[in-house]
């Protein structure tokens, strides 16, 4: 295996000072906004992807509260501000939220921690992904306060060539987004394929850098679909090149084959990341090796070629003919069992554990409830029969918010909670990392589990106003949202305070066998002194709690295979 | 007509929780398979949780407890739950797509309903002539909605039939239902408890308002309905009338009422000119003469459009003979026509 060795520049004003690390190393505005390190790209993407959760969040409540009344709440949001309002909710979760999340900020900082190495395969291209991203942002949120898009997130032909709003603007946005997915993903492919250690073999790579693997290559594939039909788009409406416009001979349907061309296989990039953690934090948390790991790291790849050839099954009322809808409800089928292979797998793991219900495994726990029913209900809308009635209601809306914020969200906090200690050095509090674990759970349910209801009762999705009927759903929904509001916020605000107040981490608080526990927390500017020795990654034997450091060291002693003496 | 019978379970909790009423024929087949998949999941859903749970306390860490070695894989047990998995959603997708085709093939002697989706509003058209803003339908025939666009996308969709389709510009969609109740009783609305009919695709401003009204008769009060919506010119005021008829007849082909003068309109647009004066060319002659549009220069013009060819423009209007458009009926279009303002 070709080893590519990265790029050693080293930040502005580093400082070799060996009790540094990533975060002291060196000062400054410049010394962030230019650096290479995967730890900082890693950390600013945070801040900015939670910048754009908080957006995205305010704006759902601001939705959410419109509707307790049926002919809406405030006076001054109007249908038009209504439309607004969820088209911007949509694309920027979507966009700048939930698909960046997972991969460029956890991936970013864990990835090559856990190959040993001291950076991605390109930092230079890393930075780049992350201004793209930060450019993109930007051309959104002129999009919303310009002329404010009305299209819904999904950009549908004919109604998107003719709005008055700035579809460009947002076009552009999500364009250069796109582009910063891709780098993403193609420095990944690179890092995973090239920079593992020796001894690490394919199948010795911790299951989250599978997941990301085959998140990576989905970006890459199917994000420049994503980008050519949106130029598409911007060509129809300046140009009027009579491709998707029905009055120029064009097909308005085209333009949803390419649009869930990509978003369909976008819903595993957002998705497959927070399976990933999934794994990391079955085993860890109940000191048992992953069950089935080949299962596993076949099942992410499964879905991600899969996953390419489902995306009819947004369109089974289009108008497309019935066989290819036969066709794609099939295929969407059998995408459906990878997915309950790894839920079956992560139980399976805890049996005859040693359970830690520390916060993040308290996620990991809510992630399988509430990911069974994102992925339980999906059969109902792949049931050719039974998603004619529930297409475009709140039942695919309840769907996939427990899929995507059920799943990925929650993954995603689980995630942030147990590689905290590792990125900033110290522990948060156990106690309020529980209570707002358990905020969110209810507050979710409550949000989305009324949904449900309502949709096959017949409420479509994307209605500013509704039939009185409905009300109470709506009501115990909006109700829902602002506990998940409170939850939310809390759970963010107990690892923000542990900045300030948190105990000093240890290298290793949890227990865990893969790479990046093996460096100090924070882990220094080159991340590790000596290359770390290749282990199992779920191999927790010669782990022991030690009091005194209050984390588990490696017992010298006990170490079966160990030789690693330095 | 294949039947999902054995899957036929109706619980009361999902009839009352999870779905409006089964008003069409296809309701029964689709809340069962609902249904079907429904206890599936909630089974699947319980041994998952279950087991979660019992593993999550019997090997919670506490003192004196420790992880015990267990197999890290189990072919067999892995392949089983892969296994069990496949076959029932192969028999979900297989009743999934045998309920949908009946859904999409109607039966040759459907009664057909043109469906015309706008911005922000449903119409309907009846085999009769008739056409109305609200649906009307036969209890107990089948209906085929034969689905046309006039702008963006839009979808027809009935809760209470399980039924919903797309309308798409450019291009014809449809569905069909046999309603199984009625929503009252007489030709009247009132009295009836109409079902609602949703816009279910975003189509901008005013989508959520994009609703309509279903009501369902017996079927010979559906005929008596029918008969009397279509005889509108006795219902309706004369202007509105004339308006329907215009569009109807198909004077709309050739006529312009927004003063559009280009060629594609084959005639001189209609508004605005109720006695002004023009120059016309009198069979036989060559030399033009003026005529204001009166009452009698409408009547003569619709009747006999050779007698006066109005100058500039070629002959070629439809002659409609009494048997095409009656006397009763060129009284209500001239009176759409005096109703007809210049466009500014
Ligand atoms: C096939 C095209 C066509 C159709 C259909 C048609 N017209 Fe015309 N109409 C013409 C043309 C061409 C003229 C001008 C030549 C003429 O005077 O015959 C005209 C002239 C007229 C005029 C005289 C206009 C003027 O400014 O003096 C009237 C009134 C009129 N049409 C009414 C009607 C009505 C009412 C209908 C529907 C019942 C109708 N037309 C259907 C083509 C059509
Ligand atoms: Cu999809
Ligand atoms: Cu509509």
């Amino acid at each position: 295996m070709a080893t590519i060795t990265p790029d050693t520049q080293i930040d502005i004003g580093h400082n070799d000072d060996p009790n540094s690390n990533y975060l002291t190393s060196s000062r400054g505005f410049l010394s962030w906004a230019l650096t290479l390190d995967h730890k900082r790209i890693g950390v600013m993407y945070l801040v900015g992807i939670f910048g754009a959760f908080f957006l995205g969040g305010v704006l759902a409540l601001l939705l959410r509260l419109q509707l307790l009344m049926p002919e809406g709440t405030f006076s001054f949001i109007s249908l038009d501000r209504y439309n607004q309002l969820f088209t911007l909710h949509g694309a920027v979760m979507t966009f700048l939220f939930i698909i960046p999340s997972v991969p460029a900020a956890l991936g970013n900082f864990v990835l090559p921690l856990m190959v040993g190495a001291k950076d991605v395969a390109f930092p230079r291209m890393n930075l780049a992904s992350f201004y793209l991203w930060v450019f993109g942002a930007i051309f959104f949120l002129i999009a919303l306060v310009t002329t404010q898009l009305d299209t819904g997130w999904t950009f549908y032909t004919p109604y998107s060539i003719e709005t008055q709003t700035n579809v460009i603007a947002a076009t552009c946005g999500a364009f250069i987004l796109g582009f910063s997915s891709i780098f993403t993903g193609l420095n990944f492919i690179v890092t995973v394929n090239t920079m593992r250690p020796p001894g690490m073999t394919w199948f010795k790579m911790p299951l989250f850098m599978w997941a990301i693997y085959a998140t990576a290559i989905i970006q890459v594939l199917a994000t420049p679909v994503l980008g050519i039909t949106l130029l598409l788009l911007t060509a129809e409406r300046v140009l009027h090149i009579g491709i998707f416009d029905p009055s120029m001979g064009g097909d308005p349907v085209l333009f949803q084959h390419f649009f869930w061309f990509y978003s369909h296989p976008a819903v595993y990039i957002m998705i497959l990341p927070g399976m990933g953690i999934m794994s990391e934090l079955m085993s860890v948390y109940s000191r048992k090796p992953i069950f089935g790991y080949t299962f596993i790291a076949y099942s992410s790849i499964a879905i991600a070629l899969l996953g390419f050839l489902v995306w009819g099954h947004h369109m089974f009322v289009s108008g497309q003919s019935p066989m290819s809808a036969v066709i794609f409800s099939g295929l969407t089928f059998s995408v459906s069992i990878p997915s309950a292979i790894k839920v079956f797998n992560w139980v399976a793991t805890m049996y005859k554990g040693n359970i830690n219900l520390a916060t993040p495994m308290c996620y990991a726990l809510s992630f399988i409830f509430l990911f069974s029913i994102g992925g339980l209900t999906g059969l109902f809308l792949g049931a050719l029969a039974t998603d004619i009635h529930l297409h475009d209601t709140y039942f695919v809306v309840a769907h996939f918010h427990y899929v995507m914020m059920g799943g990925t969200v929650i993954a995603f906090v689980g995630g942030l909670y147990h590689w905290w200690p590792k990125m900033f050095g110290v522990m948060y509090n156990e106690f309020w990392g529980r209570v707002f674990c358990a905020v969110v759970f209810i507050g979710f349910n409550l949000t989305f589990f009324p949904q449900f209801i309502m949709g096959s009762q017949g409420m479509p999705r994307r209605y500013a106003t509704y039939a009185p009927e409905f009300q109470l759903y709506h009501d115990l929904s909006t109700i829902g949202a602002l506990t998940l509001g409170i939850g939310m916020v809390g759970a963010i605000a107990v690892l923000v305070i542990s900045l300030f107040n948190g105990r000093k981490a240890p290298a290793n608080p949890w227990g865990a066998a893969t790479l990046e526990w093996t460096c100090t927390s924070p882990p220094p500017y080159y991340n590790f002194e000596h290359a770390p020795h290749v282990g199992s990654p779920y191999d927790y034997t010669g782990l022991k709690y030690d009091p005194q450091v209050g984390g588990y060291v490696r017992d010298p002693n006990a170490a079966p295979a160990s030789e690693s003496g330095h | 007509m294949a039947h999902i019978t054995g899957l036929d379970m109706h619980s009361i909790l999902a009839d009352t929780l999870f779905f409006p009423p089964e008003r069409s024929t296809f309701a029964g087949d689709v809340d069962g398979l609902f249904n079907f998949i429904y206890y599936l999941c909630l089974f699947f859903f319980v041994l998952i949780i279950a087991a979660m749970t019992y593993f999550a306390i019997k090997y919670c860490a506490r003192p004196g407890h420790s992880e015990k070695p267990s197999p890290s894989h189990n072919e067999s047990l892995e392949i089983t739950w892969s296994v069990i998995p496949s076959i029932l959603v192969g028999v979900i997708f297989f009743y999934g797509f045998t309920g949908y085709l009946n859904m999409r093939e109607a039966p040759e002697d459907a009664y057909e309903i043109q469906v015309y989706a706008k911005k922000w509003q449903w119409s309907f058209k009846y085999p009769n002539g008739a056409e109305t803003t609200e649906l009307h339908l036969p209890a107990g025939k089948p209906v085929k909605f034969l689905e046309q666009s006039a702008d963006v996308l839009h979808s027809f969709y009935i809760p209470a039939f399980r039924i919903k389709m797309d309308c798409v510009p450019g291009r014809y969609t449809s569905t069909w239902a046999i309603p199984n109740a009625t929503t009252g009783s007489g030709i009247s609305i009132d009295g009836h408890q109409p079902y609602h009919l949703f816009c279910a695709e975003y189509c901008g401003q005013q989508h959520s308002q994009m609703r309509a009204l279903v009501y369902v008769h017996e079927p010979a009060e559906f005929e008596a309905w029918a008969e009397k919506e279509a005889n509108f010119l006795e219902t309706k005021p004369p202007a509105e009338a004339g308006a329907i008829l215009f569009q109807r007849k198909g004077c709309v082909q050739c006529h312009s009422v927004t003063g559009d003068r280009s060629t594609k309109y084959l005639g001189p647009p209609l508004n605005g000119q109720w006695g002004t004066e023009r120059d016309v060319i009198p069979r036989g002659s060559s030399t033009p003469e003026k005529v204001m549009m009166d009452e009698n220069y409408v009547r003569e013009s619709i009747r006999q459009p050779m007698a006066k060819i109005v100058q500039g423009r070629k002959p070629g209007m439809t002659v409609f003979t009494p048997s095409l458009l009656n006397d009763k009926q060129i009284t209500a279009i001239i009176a759409y026509l005096k109703s007809l303002k210049d466009e500014k």
